[in-house]
């Protein structure tokens, strides 16, 4: 490729609006913003938190997580996976008789039962937890904002998405500023 | 939540009064940005040379054969099975570390759970590797997994041994993935202090600043492995519940852990092995072992880091009261097998114990009674609790003993079984003792590049647990009550880095 095609295009690029971003100093600060942005109505919305703070699944509306189901699921698949794994492999495919032992028997599965369960479990809990955040994703517009680089230090920040049907330029900007963010940014996109 | 310190059980905060969430990002994060100091640097180089010897002596091990350890029939198993053993236990306290006080809501765990995770990962490595090299054949190693082969033979799910393998594999597992969840967050602070010093310098602008190629790389690995973490609290609430699973999975794994490995022994016939005292026994012990391990490790990388302000001498009290309680179970362990091998009435029980204690071996059986029983019998005073110094020797003295624990069981049954005709001593080669001191170089290798890579303190989870980071934070009294409170505990004589 040679350098010319680098070259940016000579008509101004169009910006559309993705989300406002708006900067809060402490916990609590952000606490009672998110609840308002709830109250107000927004579904596409989101709180950025250098860890999580406690109570915010309420002030934000949410319901409880669903991870449980997900790793319920794996664990009985780990469990009744090594129960078959075992009983076909030693009790029918090619049957050991070991000290006298009969071929299958269900005490001795219970150690190798219990590590597979674990094992698929805990996949399950890491695996589940990155697909129901749908991460990795490495190209969020949040990042697009300088000022985010504090949101893993000391900022708490609170994101509206423009894809919210309730999103309005105006009346969203009113309303976040009527929190009153220590800072508030409109984060645009190249379309 | 029990993120508060309960007062009435005399609890205060983690951090000391006045930190901010800034301070704890700055002061974790600079160990892995700025450069690394001259001690750091010592003992990377003494251990990467220890274990530059073990890769010498595997290479050895490995053209010469087997032949080159002390093991012989009757003792079969010797220093291998030992050293895995001592491994697998110092393991064992990450996790208790990491995920029992976290169910427990013990907060003060946050100071050092990253650290003796680590620790787990870096120890089952260590323990890996010797039942690998001690099959003799270790790129056959794959034989004990069930995968459809030419022979078509299964492998034997009835065999205790075959359970370990699933144990211990499931267990490395499940700790790396533990581990790894913890750092998703801490690696986004790092990513994004590597992103903000680009910018800084013009790098990330359309013009291009001056190339930083180490920066860049830094931020694209700490990135890459952050997975795009951007604080999200709907990624926080799944992330709290996955944690908090994976928490619970590991609990009772970490128990099953050392529980198989005490039956290889147990399900076995030999006098001294075949009891049902093994399982709580070897947990006890593992935990007693792992607790001394990471107070070893913490107490060296506390003063060469400087991090007296989140390591406070409040949490090693503390751990030191965990040794002292398992350091008694492990006493009382001994003591109920010396007597059920009397009560059995079963001659060869006895014999095995009197031998343990007055038998070729003594002098390993006393050690280990003087640095697991007596050493640990210490704590109970305050003084020696607090002391820095004799906390150093007794952590190292009860490793000693724990090693020496695990000989005295498998050496002192094996040299003597039932039939005088099969007695044999055993003494250990070169390549024993440079195998085991090596395993030592590379465990300490892996934790020093971890202490310099990677964030040693769960940044967000301190965060979490300061009193800022309540939302009422201010609202109530209490909260300043507690506040004051904290500076009547306030850090003992360890001068405060500025």
């Amino acid at each position: 490729m040679s350098d010319e095609e680098h070259v940016k295009p000579a008509r101004p690029k169009q910006k559309r609006p993705v989300l406002y971003l708006a900067e809060f100093e402490t916990p609590g600060q952000v606490f009672t913003a998110a609840e308002k942005v709830r109250d107000a109505g927004y579904r596409r919305w989101d709180v950025h938190t250098p860890f999580p703070v406690h109570g915010m699944d309420g002030a934000m509306g949410l319901s409880d997580s669903r991870l449980g189901w997900i790793v319920l699921a794996c664990g009985l698949t780990g469990c009744s996976l090594a129960l078959g794994l075992i009983w076909w492999t030693n009790g029918i495919d090619y049957p050991l008789v070991i000290g006298g032992k009969p071929p299958f028997s269900f005490p001795s599965s219970v150690p190798v039962m219990f590590e597979l369960t674990i094992l698929l479990s805990a996949f399950g809990a890491v695996l589940g937890m990155l697909g129901l955040n749908q991460l990795p994703r490495h190209h969020h517009p949040v990042f697009y904002s300088s000022r985010f680089e504090r949101g893993t230090d000391d900022r708490f920040f609170i994101s509206v998405e423009a894809s919210d049907d309730k999103f309005d330029l105006d009346e969203t900007r009113v309303l976040l500023e009527s929190l009153s963010p220590s800072h508030l940014e409109l984060i645009q996109e190249e379309s | 939540m029990a993120n508060k310190p309960i007062s009435e059980l005399g609890e205060t905060y983690l951090a000391k009064p006045g930190t901010s969430f800034h301070d704890v990002t700055e002061i974790v994060s600079r160990v892995t940005e700025n450069a690394a100091p001259r001690g750091w640097w010592i003992l990377l180089l003494a251990s990467a040379t220890t274990t530059g010897i073990l890769g010498l002596t595997l290479a050895w091990l490995l053209w010469m054969g087997i032949g080159t350890w002390g093991n012989n029939s009757p003792v079969g198993w010797a220093w291998d099975i030992t050293n895995f053993v001592w491994w697998i236990g110092i393991g064992h306290a990450g996790t208790l570390i990491s995920a029992v006080l976290h169910l427990f809501r013990q907060y003060w765990r946050t100071a050092i759970n990253r650290f003796a995770e680590a620790m787990t990962i870096f120890a089952v490595i260590c323990a890996l590797m010797f039942p690998t090299i001690h099959t003799g054949r270790p790129w056959h190693i794959y034989y004990p997994l069930p995968i459809p082969n030419a022979m078509n033979l299964w492998p034997n799910f009835k065999s205790p041994l075959l359970w370990d393998v699933f144990a211990v594999s499931t267990y490395f597992t499940v700790s790396l993935l533990f581990w790894y969840v913890g750092l998703i967050p801490d690696l986004a602070t790092l990513r994004d202090r590597t992103t903000k010093r680009l910018r800084e310098m013009g790098v990330l602008s359309m013009e291009g600043g001056p190339p930083s190629t180490l920066l860049q790389l830094r931020a694209a690995v700490y990135g890459g492995l952050a997975l795009g973490w951007r604080s999200s609290h709907r990624h926080w609430q799944n992330y709290e519940r996955a944690y908090l699973i994976l928490a619970a999975l590991s609990t009772p794994l970490v128990l099953s852990v050392h529980s198989v490995v005490s039956f290889d022994f147990a399900t076995s016939v030999e006098p001294g092995w075949h009891t049902t005292i093994f399982p709580p026994y070897f947990v006890a012990g593992a935990v007693f072992s792992g607790f001394a391990m990471v107070m070893t490790l913490l107490l060296i990388a506390r003063t060469v880091f400087k991090l007296h302000d989140l390591v406070q001498l409040r949490h090693l009290d503390l751990m030191n009261q965990i040794m002292l309680t398992t350091g008694s179970i492990v006493g009382y362990a001994y003591a109920m097998e010396f007597f059920i091998a009397w009560y059995s009435g079963n001659p060869y029980e006895r014999f095995c114990f009197i031998n343990r204690a007055f038998g070729d071996y003594w002098w390993a059986y006393w050690s280990m009674i003087t640095c697991n029983v007596l050493v640990p019998q210490t704590f109970w005073f305050k003084s020696m609790r607090t002391s820095l110094p004799w906390m150093f020797i007794a952590s190292i003295l009860i490793n000693i003993g724990m090693w020496f624990e695990r000989f005295v069981i498998i050496v002192t049954t094996l040299h003597r079984d039932y039939m005088v005709s099969a007695w044999g001593n055993f003494s250990p080669t070169l390549v024993d003792i440079l195998i085991y001191v090596g395993s030592i170089g590379l465990f300490m290798t892996l934790f020093l590049l971890f202490i310099r890579w990677v964030p040693m303190i769960a940044v967000a989870e301190v965060k979490m647990v300061l009193p800022e980071a309540d939302p009422h934070f201010g609202h109530d009294e209490h909260h300043d009550h507690a506040h004051d409170d904290d500076h009547g505990h306030a850090e003992p004589a360890v001068a405060k880095e500025a």
